[in-house]
């Protein structure tokens, strides 16, 4: 585990290339990811700490919903996906035949870019995750975990009233964040988003990144998005990849003013992608 | 160019409402040919819902019951013997046979069990509604010809004439006006208080007529009103039921003894030979134990095919071989499956021969790649978000297809497995291989009991001679088609109701 000591530093990094390696949550080696032929992944190579948001951007198809798959191995359920290197999550190698893809993935949460609610109550939505891992003794308890994990997400309010009713009924928005109450709801230590706001309005939008920048306090969320705007609103920290490489990793304020790469310079200012 | 795009605008409509027209007409001619189904089947099928007995007052003859032995009594011969005795005119032996003839066998067994029920009938007289034999009750119906009755408007002269077979009708004019005048034709029946006459025809200048019922010598002259006639539309030749037995019908008929009530009969008994006796309780029976069988088997098994092949199998080559050979296998002729039974259940493994028990493993085969279709089409409908996010909060591959993606997909399921039912429940061809289509008179009594199923009941009575089994086969389809349209119902209504959308 981390040393919370860092936090402070963290959320602000000046850094994050002058922390120590074991300070990171996620750290990845020489990854390369297959599918079938197609090579979608090269080389890469990348520590994200803790209790920080981590943004990968970059022009489409160039492999970051790839690469975050491979954070809680969701790619296993893609037949020709092949993944070689190595990706650590807490020094532990998850890609290691002995691991229990099922911890890891209640470890490492998702939310998806399209909101996938159960169709079930919006209770079940939040309950499903800690029934199955056993993490409520009692009825009561589990009461307790959904209400908790909805008043994270910033949905307790308007739910509290119609837990039983369907989650497909809420809005997009309302989805959305049922979705990342069910990720928060089995304790996950890092949180992976692919693109959660591409399916809503500025609104909802906000309310979204309001809530991963209260997240981020606890967890280690790494999220892709399109948008620089929010890259650079909720992130500390932006990776940039290109045709399956990071180019450039480091802090965001950094990132989107000085750039180190002539391709990042050209991508932010919108001169391709 | 406006000129060119109204001339496009109209082109296009144009080729619209040719489509449209094009369909509705396909539509209005299958609505056309199923609509002239339906009327045809229901219209022959409905008489035979109905049955038609008349009251006889038997004397239950204590010399032809033995107490000991209730059931080993004579009831037809003192049933036909008080029946016989209700017309006395009719002595010759082939008259007596064609009163008898009317009548079913089917009487003796109501009055069996009225004697079984109450003993002390023994030497009594009763009253025991007697089934009609089925060309009677089929004539009753109206369904061997039409009979129109008139009443005779003016005086009639009957004559015998001397050294000639036969009588001569005369009006009040004589000779070639005689005909036209009385308004008769051959064949048709004149009736009167003490006798039946049928005209024979013109011969000699004189209209000429037979006796059914000979008259009294004494009778010359009939006066207007004391004789009816009887006009055919079949003649008397060409239909199973005589004019003789048609007058005694008509008697019991206005002598308000002929009663006509709801064949339950059609749903309680096994098949006969004789058609008034005849139902389809074995049939549906046998049906019942078959896709029972056929059912139990196919479910669970097609099933677990769909969901391994659907989410756990790996996509390589077998698989794919398995898959098309699937799909192959819905569309292989059912009569091959019978082919197989043949060869593996009854010759291979010895099972009993039309047993429901192997017409359900030869219908649960035949089932089995329809389910597994439909089953895999209800599992691929599941948006694969479902089951990304049940693995996304860390549930097994077991845990996301049993707790998210069967549930919703069951629907769907459920309503293949129906329509899968349903074929089975039609099937007639593979049961015939499987000896399942013999004369089984028994109700089947279990799984391994002869049995037949409705549709080869249908094919078994449309083989007949008997007009009454026609009426009984589309009587039989009514029921088939009416179990077929209350499977398909509850279908739509599983579809509907656990529909769900996400
Ligand atoms: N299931 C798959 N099978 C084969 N190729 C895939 C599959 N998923 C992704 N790819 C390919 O891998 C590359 C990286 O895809 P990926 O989805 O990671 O891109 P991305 O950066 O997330 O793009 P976007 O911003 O459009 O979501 C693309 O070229 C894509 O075509
Ligand atoms: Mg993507």
């Amino acid at each position: 585990m981390n040393a919370p000591v860092h936090h402070q530093t963290l959320v602000t990094p000046e850094k994050p290339k002058a922390l120590a390696a074991g300070q990171f949550k996620v750290t990845a080696r020489d990854v390369d990811v297959f599918y079938g032929d197609k090579h979608a992944i090269r080389k890469l190579s990348i520590d994200i700490p803790d209790r920080a948001v981590s943004a990968f951007i970059g022009p489409s198809g160039c492999g970051k919903s790839t690469f975050l798959r491979c954070i809680n191995r969701m790619n296993d359920t893609i037949p020709t996906c092949r993944v070689t290197g190595d990706i650590k999550v807490d020094k532990n190698d998850i890609y290691d035949p002995k691991i229990d893809v099922v911890q890891l993935r209640a470890k490492v949460g998702m939310v998806f870019q399209k909101p996938n609610p159960f169709p079930k109550s919006i209770y079940e939505n939040v309950a499903y995750g800690p029934r199955i891992h056993g993490l409520a003794a009692s009825k009561t308890e589990l009461d307790e975990i959904v209400e908790k994990s909805l008043r994270k997400a910033g949905l307790w309010e308007e739910v509290k009233d119609r837990l039983q009713h369907p989650g497909t009924g809420l809005s997009g928005g309302q989805q959305q964040r049922l979705c990342i109450a069910r990720a928060i709801a089995v304790n996950p230590e890092v949180i992976l988003m692919d693109e959660p706001c591409s399916a809503l309005d500025p609104i909802a939008t906000a309310r979204i990144e309001e809530l991963i920048d209260e997240l981020r306090q606890n967890y280690c969320i790494v999220i892709v998005t399109h948008s620089m705007q929010q890259a650079a609103r909720v992130s500390q920290l932006t990776a940039f990849f290109h045709l399956g490489t990071l180019v450039e990793y480091g802090d965001t304020d950094e990132m989107f003013t000085a750039p180190q790469e002539k391709r990042t310079q050209d991508y932010i200012t919108g001169r391709f992608g | 160019m406006t000129e060119v795009r109204n001339e496009l605008v109209r082109k296009r409509y144009a080729a619209e409402r040719r489509f449209r027209f094009y369909g509705a007409a396909a539509l209005g001619l299958t609505a056309l040919f199923l609509a002239f189904l339906l009327v045809d089947i229901v219209s022959k099928g409905l008489p035979a819902f109905r049955e038609t007995s008349v009251e006889v007052d038997v004397t239950v003859d204590a010399a032809e019951v033995d107490p000991a032995n209730l059931a080993g009594g004579n009831y037809d011969k003192m049933i036909k013997e008080a029946f016989r005795a209700e017309f006395p005119d009719v002595k010759g032996r082939t008259e007596r046979k064609a009163l008898s003839a009317l009548l079913s066998s089917g009487g003796a067994d109501t009055l069996r069990s009225m004697v079984i029920a109450d003993p002390a009938l023994i030497g009594k007289t009763v009253t025991v509604p007697v089934l009609l034999g089925d060309d009677a009750d089929l004539f009753l119906k109206g369904l061997l010809t039409r009979v129109k009755t008139t009443a005779g408007a003016m005086p009639l002269h009957i004559a015998q004439l001397d050294g000639e077979e036969g009588f001569v009708l005369t009006g009040d004019k004589a000779g070639e006006e005689a005909e036209r005048q009385l308004g008769l034709a051959a064949g048709d029946v004149i009736r009167f208080k003490g006798g039946a006459l049928r005209v024979t025809g013109p011969q000699n200048g004189y209209l000429k007529a037979e006796p059914i019922f000979a008259p009294d010598p004494a009778i010359t002259t009939l006066a207007a009103g004391q004789w009816d006639v009887l006009a055919f539309s079949v003649p008397e030749s060409n239909r199973r039921i005589s004019d003789a037995q048609v007058l005694w019908l008509d008697q019991l008929k206005s002598e308000g003894r002929i009663e006509t009530s709801f064949a339950w009969r059609l749903f309680e008994a096994g098949d006969s030979r004789e058609p008034e006796l005849a139902g389809i309780r074995g049939a549906l029976i046998g049906s019942l134990l078959t896709v029972l069988v056929a059912i139990s088997l196919a479910l669970p098994l097609g099933i677990a095919a769909a969901i391994y092949l659907e989410e756990f199998a790996p996509k390589n080559r077998w698989t794919d071989l398995i898959e098309v050979n699937i799909n192959n296998l819905a569309a292989v002729p059912s009569i091959i499956f019978g082919l197989l039974g043949l060869a593996v259940f009854l010759n291979f493994f010895g099972m009993p021969r039309s047993a429901p028990l192997v017409g359900g493993l030869v219908l649960a085969l035949l089932v089995l790649p329809t389910i597994i279709i439909a089953s895999r089409a209800a599992l691929k409908a599941v948006p694969p978000s479902i089951t990304e996010a049940a693995l996304g909060v860390g549930a097994s591959k077991q845990q996301a297809v049993f707790q998210h993606v069967l549930p919703l997909a069951l629907p769907g399921i459920m309503t293949g497995t129906i329509l899968g039912l349903a074929r089975a429940f039609g099937e007639t061809a593979p049961l015939l291989m499987i000896g399942m289509v013999a004369f089984i008179a028994d109700i089947p009594s279990g799984f391994t009991s002869a049995a037949t199923v409705l549709p080869v009941q249908v094919f078994l009575w449309s083989d007949l001679p008997e007009m009454a089994f026609q009426s009984r086969t589309a009587a039989a389809i009514i029921v088939l088609l009416v179990v077929l349209f209350a499977l398909n119902a509850v279908a739509i209504y599983l579809r509907k109701r656990f529909e769900r959308r996400w």
